[in-house]
C-alpha cells in the first residue's frame, strides 16, 4: 500500500530525514514512534505530498508521490500535529468545505458528513463556531475531515497530543473503530499508546530508522530480561545466595536493604521464563514471609529510550572521533 | 474546478462572516458618496454662475466635473482599501497552519490561487457596482456621456483586479498580515506615482516609466479610450501576479 524508499530531505545543509525505508501493507495500523525533531512529521509531510522529498521515492497504492500528487491526495485522510482548522467557520460549514474541496459530489455531501460525524461523535456540535469547541472536539473535528470521502489511508501525525487522558481514549478508540478497513500511519511519543493501537511499530531518530517491528517482538527482542520484585522478610545475604540458585535466574540485586526486618530484590531471569512459581515455593520452603511478589514488565518505553540512547552515544562517539582527529 | 470552488466559497464566507467585507465596502462607499456629493455641489454651483456667463455653460457637462474626478478619487481609494481586502488571503492560512492541509487536499495550486483572487475580485465588483447607483442619480440631473462611464468603469474594475493579484502574491510570501498589507499599499503606490519621474528621468527611462505607470494606464480608460495595449497591459499585470502567487506557493511546498 505505501512503500518508502530511501527517502531523504534536506533543510539546507541539515537532513531532517535520511535514506529511511519502510513498507505499509493494507489494512496496518503503523505506528512511527521517535523523540521531537526526529523526522516524524517531515517523512508525513512527504508521504502526503505537502512536502517533496530531496530524494528517494514514495509510492502509495502503486502510484508515485511525485508523479501524480493529485491521485495521492485523493487516497490519503490527513491531521497535521498541531490540527489547523478555520476557527471562524462553523463545523457544519467546515464539513462541507472539505467535501467540495475533496470532490465529493454534490449529491454525496449530506450524506458523507452526516457519515463522517457519526463517526467520530461531532453530530450534537455541527452549529457551533469552530472556535468555542473543546480541545477534544477539535481533535474529533481534525479526524473528520481527514476520513471525509473515505479515504483508504489515514495518517495522523501526534493524535493525541494536548489531550487529557479521557479525550485520549476517546481518541484511540475512535481510530481503532475506523482503522479496521484502512491503513494508518500514526505518530506519537506516548508509547503506551503506540502499543494499544498499533500493529507494528517503527522508531525513528534523528531521521534514520532505528528499529522497525511489532510491539512485543520489540520488547522480546530488546535483550531484556525478565524482571520480578520480591519483598521478604529474611536475611539479606542468605535469601539472595538462595534465589541466585533457581534455575534461570541471572541476577538478584537489593532494591531496598533490610529495614525493620524487611527486604526488597530485583531478580531478573531470562526472557519469557516466569520464575514466580518456583521462587514463591522455595522461599516458604525456607520458613521466611514472603510479603510481595510481582512481575515488572519491560515496556516499549524502556526498548525506546534504549535504542533512541543508543543511536546517541554511538554518534557522539562518532564526533568525538572526528574532533580528535580534526585537534 | 470543484476544489476552486470551494476555496472561493469559503473566502467569500470568510469576508462575510468576519467583518472585513463591510468595513471595506462601508468605507468606500462612504468616502465615494461623499465625492460625488461634493462634485455634484461644485457643478450645480458652477451652473449657477454660467447663468450670467454664456461662455461657461457651454463647457459644463457631467462628465467632466463629476465622472472624471469621481473615478480618479475612486481608484485612489481602492489603492488604499484593496490591501486590506488581499493582506490575510495566504499569510493567515500560513499562520495558523491551515496552508498545510488546503496543499494536501486534492485542489490544484492554481485552484487555491484563482480561488482566493476571484473571491476578493468579487467584494470589488461589489463594491463598485454599488456606486452604479450615482450614475442613476446623475440621469436624473442631466446626460452624460455613457460610453466615458463605461470605459472608466472598465478602467477602475481591470486595475483593482491588478492590485488584488499583487496583493494575493504578497499575502503568499509572509505569515505576517501588516506585512503583507504595507508592502501591497507601497507597491501599489510605487506603480501609482512612478510617473512623476519621467519628467526628470532620461528619455529612454522615461519612456519605459510611463509604460509601466498605472495611472497613465488608467488615464486612457477616463478619457473614454479603450485600447488593447492599456487593456493587455492590465490583463498582463493581473496574470503575472497570479502566475508569481502560483509559484511561491510552489516553493512553500519545498521548504515544507
Amino acid at each position: 500500500m505505501i512503500e518508502v524508499m530511501g527517502l531523504t530531505k534536506y533543510y539546507g545543509s541539515l537532513a531532517a530525514i535520511r535514506d529511511v525505508n519502510f513498507n505499509v501493507s493494507a489494512g496496518e495500523i503503523v505506528g512511527f514512534l521517535g523523540p521531537n525533531g526526529a523526522g516524524k512529521t517531515t517523512t508525513m509531510r512527504i508521504l502526503t505530498c505537502f512536502a517533496p522529498a530531496t530524494s528517494g521515492s514514495v509510492r502509495i497504492s502503486g502510484i508515485d508521490v511525485g508523479e501524480d500528487s493529485m491521485a495521492v491526495r485523493r487516497s490519503i485522510g490527513y491531521l497535521p500535529e498541531n490540527v489547523p482548522l478555520y476557527n471562524w467557520m462553523r463545523v457544519r460549514n467546515y464539513l462541507e468545505f472539505v467535501t467540495r474541496a475533496k470532490g465529493v459530489a454534490s449529491s454525496d455531501r449530506v450524506k458523507e458528513i452526516d457519515r463522517v460525524s457519526s463517526v467520530v461523535g461531532i453530530e450534537d456540535v455541527q452549529t457551533k463556531l469552530i472556535r468555542w469547541l473543546s480541545k477534544g472536539y477539535k481533535q474529533r473535528l481534525g479526524l473528520a475531515q481527514a476520513l471525509i470521502g473515505d479515504p483508504p489511508i489515514i495518517i495522523l501525525d501526534e493524535p493525541t497530543i494536548g489531550l487529557d487522558p479521557k479525550q485520549i481514549r476517546e481518541i484511540r478508540n475512535l481510530i481503532k473503530g475506523f482503522a479496521l478497513n484502512k491503513t494508518v500511519i500514526l505518530s506519537s511519543h506516548i508509547l503506551p499508546e503506540v502499543s494499544q493501537v498499533c500493529s507494528r511499530v517503527i522508531i525513528i531518530n534523528k531521521g534514520v530508522i532505528v528499529a522497525e517491528d511489532t510491539p512485543e517482538n520489540l520488547i522480546s527482542g530488546s535483550g531484556r530480561a525478565s524482571r520480578v520484585q520480591v519483598t521478604l522478610r529474611a536475611p539479606e545475604h542468605e535469601s539472595k545466595t538462595l534465589i541466585s540458585g533457581i534455575n534461570g535466574v541471572s541476577t538478584v540485586k537489593t532494591l531496598t536493604p533490610l529495614r525493620e526486618g524487611m527486604l526488597t530484590l530485583t531478580v531478573e531471569s531470562e526472557w519469557g521464563k516466569d520464575i514466580r512459581p518456583e521462587l514463591a515455593r522455595s522461599i516458604v520452603a525456607k520458613d521466611w514471609d514472603l510479603l510481595d511478589l510481582r512481575s515488572i514488565d519491560v515496556s516499549l518505553e524502556d526498548v525506546f529510550i534504549d535504542l533512541v540512547t543508543e543511536e546517541s552515544t554511538d554518534v557522539l562517539t562518532k564526533e568525538n572521533l572526528m574532533d580528535r582527529e580534526v585537534a | 474546478m470543484n476544489g476552486l470552488l470551494a476555496i472561493f466559497k469559503k473566502e467569500m464566507a470568510n469576508f462575510f462572516v468576519s467583518p472585513i467585507a463591510y468595513t471595506v465596502i462601508g468605507c468606500f462607499l462612504i468616502i465615494a458618496g461623499f465625492f460625488f456629493w461634493a462634485n455634484v455641489s461644485l457643478l450645480s454651483l458652477i451652473s449657477l454662475q454660467a447663468a450670467n456667463d454664456p461662455s461657461i455653460a457651454s463647457r459644463i457637462n457631467l462628465t467632466d466635473v463629476v465622472i472624471h474626478p469621481l473615478v480618479q478619487n475612486m481608484s485612489i481609494i481602492l489603492l488604499f482599501l484593496l490591501p486590506l481586502l488581499t493582506m490575510r488571503l495566504f499569510s493567515e492560512e500560513r499562520k495558523t497552519g491551515t496552508i498545510e492541509l488546503l496543499l494536501t487536499y486534492p485542489v490544484n495550486d492554481f485552484g487555491i490561487v484563482f480561488g482566493k483572487f476571484m473571491a476578493a475580485v468579487v467584494i470589488l465588483l461589489i463594491m463598485i457596482g454599488c456606486t452604479l447607483s450615482f450614475a442613476f442619480i446623475m440621469l436624473t440631473l442631466g446626460s452624460f456621456d455613457i460610453g466615458v462611464f463605461i470605459s472608466s468603469y472598465l478602467g477602475l474594475i481591470l486595475m483593482g483586479s491588478s492590485f488584488i493579484a499583487m496583493g494575493v502574491f504578497i499575502s503568499s510570501m509572509t505569515e505576517n498580515q501588516i506585512v503583507a498589507a504595507a508592502i501591497s499599499f507601497g507597491t501599489a503606490l510605487m506603480f501609482w506615482v512612478i510617473s512623476w519621474t519621467s519628467s526628470f528621468t532620461g528619455q529612454t527611462l522615461g519612456a519605459i516609466i510611463h509604460q509601466v505607470s498605472i495611472i497613465e494606464r488608467l488615464d486612457s480608460f477616463l478619457k473614454g479610450v479603450i485600447t488593447l495595449s492599456d487593456v493587455t497591459y492590465f490583463v498582463f499585470f493581473t496574470a503575472l501576479f497570479l502566475f508569481l502567487s502560483f509559484r511561491s506557493i510552489e516553493t512553500q511546498r519545498w521548504r515544507g
